[in-house]
């Protein structure tokens, strides 16, 4: 009986095999192609945006996402060593600008068609563009824009007396942290983080880390043995030893600058947006007290000089498209939909990351959601991209060596410190 | 008293080796032996030799990842740029420091344990095993991860349970200076790897006979006397081995540091430099040097213990 019955079965399996191989069906189908997006880990919004282009291509392509390491820099080392080897699983990425250059220098993005740059770069932020393009070409497709903001206690502002209006200098903050007794949150421990402070209180004060790029490492101009950037040395002293950081500070990041911010301990910060996003889900889960939030205030970011506009760091993350993707073309059409303004603007209120295009800053909603985004918007006009070089990872890993501890800074010494390292890195004479 | 030693058994076939022509069945064993052996290294040559052999090659080029049109030859080139680097001789001491105390440490810890698993209650010993064994089972990493966490000035619980210790107050920033940084990544690579020195120690203990106590014993040798005199001389070989897999081990940390500190405040160990030239500078052929002075050094050492203590490493499983 038993005997039978599995015969049976198998004779149902011969006939739809036979069935399936007639009419094409299941395997012998591949439909669309997928593409793989390499994304950095967020609040799910980017899976989101995938499905959406997904639905939206009526099956031209499939996008399917797969999660990058957290870091920004370890993100970068996993997609260089799959990009060396030609890895064509990598249709589409998320990149951090500061990677760009070295990226399409070598030759690891599929050249972007004329109709896609001259689409994607409509409406967007300059400071986006610039962290975009690569030997006068746009490399890499804007996709969100950041950019760091000067938070701030309303309550404590007031009693220090600042004018929260006009911009603030560094100088003001140090003096109404000590004369509040309250804390500075900025980010000093030894990771990219402190490169961002560092380059955004150089390029605020005039100078540049890289005076002049050029192909050649040895030809590296670098900015860091001028007054500028003693000036930026001094004011990153300053915050260091006024008292007014926390007892973690050369260890700190962003993570725990916020959270310093939140349990009250500092009343000044300079962070992404991202803050608040987390006040609110603060709030929601109940482990902040609305009066706290409500008490938030934001600003465009603190000058160096007074009356010189400052230049605020930028970050985000710009879309690239692999060299060895089977379908540049798919993918590049895959972008122009993930960067809509509408899927910019999900993701600005969903997972808090401000969008590239400027039309996506008056949305109502987003408005709603960001009373801040008209700052953001502001301060994206200001920033400052990090250096731009082929070479960066090497240079922010000089400048992370030399400048940390920022409690060890000194204005005439560590700028020439730093460069004489980044040119020795650079000619291959020293470890970094 | 004199150091006792068992008397010479012989477990092996004790027969004399053929000095002469070797017969047909001496023959046979050793191409049985081969053919037995054979796969294992062969794929030993494959995820070993060849890995070392591709460093070495790389290491005589300047060789970067993204630029691989501009790979040129530079000879010892490298070598030099390493060994004239400050950096590699900090993170040579760092590295040094970090094995030496850890070691030393976890020796004395790991028999203390090791004499507790031997001594324990029958009914208690699995569970007691078990328990010694836990951290070991643990993934470094994530041991790292739990030792910041623990030293963390926000997250952490040490700051408020050890406020009492001079010097430790609720503002202690572990990972802010050298000395303290150091000190927590020694004692997170102690607490993981001295149950693997103490399950060393506990085969050595149980390979001291029990007639040797227990003449020892009958003469009125105290406890401290038979375990300088009797114990310890006869677990020699399982110590030697022991500290030797220990100390390569310790020699390459890399986890902890990169956990903890990311190399801030000159905890950098040359794992770490290695990791950095290769990974994130993305410079394969300064990196490739960085790794075969590691692997020298690795080698010294084993070759070290080896002829300067003479271990011998086949006592320690017993062969004789």
């Amino acid at each position: 009986m038993r005997q039978r019955r599995r015969r049976r079965l198998g004779t149902a399996a011969v006939a739809a095999l036979a069935l399936c191989g007639l009419a094409g069906c299941g395997v012998s189908d591949p439909g669309p192609p997928t593409l793989t997006w390499y994304i950095n880990p967020d609040s799910g919004g980017q899976e989101e945006i995938a499905a959406r282009c997904s639905a939206a291509a009526g099956g031209a392509y499939d996008i399917d996402v797969s999660v990058l390491p957290r870091e920004s820099s370890e993100q970068r080392q996993q997609l260089v060593r799959r990009l060396a080897a030609g890895d064509s699983s990598i249709d589409i990425m998320s990149l951090d600008p500061p990677y760009i250059p070295e990226f399409a220098q070598a030759g690891f993005l599929a050249p972007m068609p004329p109709e896609v740059a001259s689409d994607v770069s409509d409406g967007v932020v300059q400071s986006a563009i610039d962290g975009a393009t690569w030997d006068g070409q746009l490399v890499t497709v804007p996709f969100w824009a950041n950019t760091q903001l000067l938070w701030y206690k309303k309550s404590v502002a007031e009693a220090a007396g600042l004018d929260m209006t006009q911009p603030v200098t560094w100088d003001q903050l140090v003096t109404a942290a000590q004369e509040q007794d309250t804390q500075i949150a900025a980010q000093g421990r030894r990771a990219e983080s402190l490169v961002v402070w560092f380059n955004a209180l150089i390029a605020s004060a005039g100078g540049a880390v890289i005076a002049q790029t050029a192909d050649d490492p040895a030809d590296i101009q670098l900015g860091l043995d001028t007054p500028q950037a003693a000036r930026a040395a001094e004011v990153m002293r300053a915050v260091a030893d006024s008292g007014a950081v926390g007892p973690a500070f050369t260890t700190a990041g962003e993570d725990e600058s916020v959270a310093s911010f939140e349990n009250g301990d500092a009343s000044f910060m300079v962070n992404w947006p991202f803050v608040w996003g987390r006040a609110g889900s603060g709030v929601e889960g109940g482990t902040l007290d609305q009066s706290v939030v409500d008490d938030y205030g934001w600003a465009v970011y603190p000058q160096v000089e007074a009356g010189t506009p400052s230049a605020p760091p930028y970050g985000g993350i710009n879309l690239g498209v692999g060299a060895s993707s089977r379908h540049p073309d798919l993918a590049y059409q895959a972008t122009q939909c993930i960067t809509s303004d509408e899927n910019q603007a999900y993701y600005f209120v969903s997972n808090g990351n401000p969008a590239a295009s400027l039309a996506v800053f008056e949305d109502p909603e987003v408005v709603a959601e960001f009373p801040m985004a008209p700052v953001i918007a502001q301060s994206l006009q200001q920033a400052a991209p990090r250096p731009q070089t082929a070479y960066y990872s090497e240079v922010s890993g000089s400048l992370q060596r030399i400048y940390h501890p920022p409690t060890a800074v000194t204005p005439d010494v560590t700028g020439p410190a730093a460069a004489e390292l980044i040119r020795a890195v650079l000619s291959g004479e020293e470890l970094l | 008293m004199t150091t006792t030693a068992p008397p010479p058994t012989d477990v092996a076939t004790g027969r004399p080796a053929p000095t002469g022509g070797a017969s047909d069945r001496v023959r046979a064993e050793r191409r049985l032996g081969w053919i037995l052996a054979g796969p294992a290294f062969a794929v030993m040559l494959l995820v070993t030799a060849y890995p070392i052999v591709q460093a070495v090659y790389d290491s005589l080029f300047s060789y970067r990842l993204t630029d691989p049109g501009n790979r040129s030859f530079v000879g010892l080139g490298n070598y030099w740029v390493v060994l004239t680097d400050t950096l590699w001789w900090q993170s040579f001491g760092v590295t040094v420091l970090i094995t030496v105390v850890t070691v030393a440490v976890e020796l004395v810890l790991g028999f203390a344990l090791a004499l507790v698993m031997l001594k324990a209650l029958k009914g208690l010993r699995p569970i007691l095993r078990a328990a010694i064994l836990l951290p070991y089972a643990i993934i470094t990493v994530v041991s790292a991860f739990a030792w910041q966490f623990a030293f963390d000035l926000t997250s952490g619980f040490v700051n408020t349970w050890f406020a009492w210790l001079p010097g430790v107050s609720a503002d202690t920033d572990w990972f802010g200076g050298t000395g303290t940084s150091l000190l927590v990544i020694c004692l997170a690579e102690i607490w993981k790897t001295t149950p693997f020195i103490s399950l060393l120690l506990l085969a050595g203990l149980a390979q001291v006979p029990d007639v040797l106590q227990e003449a020892a014993q009958v003469d009125g040798a105290t406890w401290w006397q038979r375990m300088r005199k009797v114990t310890i001389p006869n677990m020699k070989a399982a110590i030697m081995v022991a500290l030797l897999f220990r100390t390569l081990d310790a020699f390459r940390v890399f986890d902890s540091v990169f956990v903890m500190t990311a190399g801030a405040n000159g905890t950098e160990t040359v794992s770490f430099l290695a990791y950095r030239q290769t990974i994130a500078r993305l410079e394969i052929g300064l990196g490739s040097a960085v790794s075969v002075l590691l692997f020298l050094s690795v080698v010294l050492i084993a070759f070290g213990f080896i002829k300067g203590f003479k271990v011998d490493l086949s006592q320690a499983r017993g062969e004789k």
